[in-house]
């Protein structure tokens, strides 16, 4: 039994995904807000690397690669702005940040 | 081979589940480690062994301590209080619910013309074939890429400087200045 339906890694995918949307929903933590985002990148990547595995096409890992970059950046972005948050407002509470201008 | 998969998809949806349900930010941060390793090693499954060990260093790696980093600059491991919005969670679970029952329907659909994934042939993935069509044909998205982390690293620096930092600097380089003459 050397084979794997694509259907179970893509179920797998989308499991992992609906997990980080329920983070991004549920937690009040920025930081863990960010964490499920990352969750969430990760269950697309998944996605696209069986996909390229199917057809057989090594651009998708490229698109892959690309998607690894800017989540890298996104990331360096923001906890940067989460330490000006905290720096302002003493907290990372996503329910405290509902005034603009400080 | 089918086995291994089901450990490893456990393992990495009860890494998830954990990270998301602990309390504190750090068990969520060394949990997210976990499952981005297991989601790796599927990646050599399923044949990209460089896009497997990028994610080990780029995720695993350097994105996973930026976090550790920041949670314990800002001793924010716990959040005081407890959930003032409860009726956000019974919203959210039967949406996700529904959203997953949407995902595997719409998977199954498709169940008769996804393939068999077997082992990939040899060759399939590797680096160098990679790095071919990545400096060939994706040779502009790969430049933008690289502005696109410039910006980051400025946009990081500007923010994260400390209030007034020019003023301070300027302040100590004159006072300097002063005691040598």
């Amino acid at each position: 039994m050397n084979t794997i339906p694509a259907e179970y890694y893509l179920i797998l995918s989308a499991i992992l995904f609906s997990l980080g949307i329920l983070g991004v929903l549920l937690r009040r933590n920025a930081l863990v807000v960010f964490m499920s985002l990352e969750l969430m990148f990760n269950a697309g990547n998944l996605a696209f690397i069986t996909f390229a595995r199917m057809y057989q096409t090594i651009s998708a890992q490229v698109v892959v690669f690309f998607v690894m970059t800017v989540a890298a950046a996104e990331v360096a972005i923001g906890l940067a702005l989460m330490v000006e948050i905290f720096r302002t407002k003493r907290s990372i509470d996503i329910d405290q940040m509902n005034s603009l201008k400080g | 081979m089918l086995i291994v998969f089901i450990v490893l998809a456990f393992v990495a949806v009860g890494t998830a589940i954990s990270m998301l349900v602990t309390r504190n930010a750090i068990y969520s941060a060394l949990f997210l480690v976990l499952n981005f390793g297991t989601v790796a090693i599927l990646y050599l499954i399923l044949g990209a062994p460089f896009i497997a060990l990028s994610q080990i260093t780029v995720y695993a790696g350097s994105v996973v301590v930026l976090f550790l980093f920041v949670i314990m600059l800002l001793g924010a491991e716990k959040l005081p209080g407890g959930e003032p919005l409860r009726w956000q969670r019974f919203l959210a679970f039967p949406l996700v619910i529904l959203l997953v029952v949407d995902f595997a329907v719409n998977i199954n659909r498709l169940g008769g013309t996804l393939a068999l994934i077997d082992l990939p042939p040899r060759g399939y993935g590797e680096p160098v074939e990679i790095g071919k069509v990545l400096f060939t044909q994706y040779a502009l998205p790969f430049e933008i890429t690289a502005i696109i982390l410039l910006v980051a690293v400025v946009g990081a620096i500007v923010l994260a400087r400390p209030q007034q930092a020019g003023v301070s600097r300027r302040d100590l380089y004159k006072r300097d200045t002063q005691e040598r003459k």
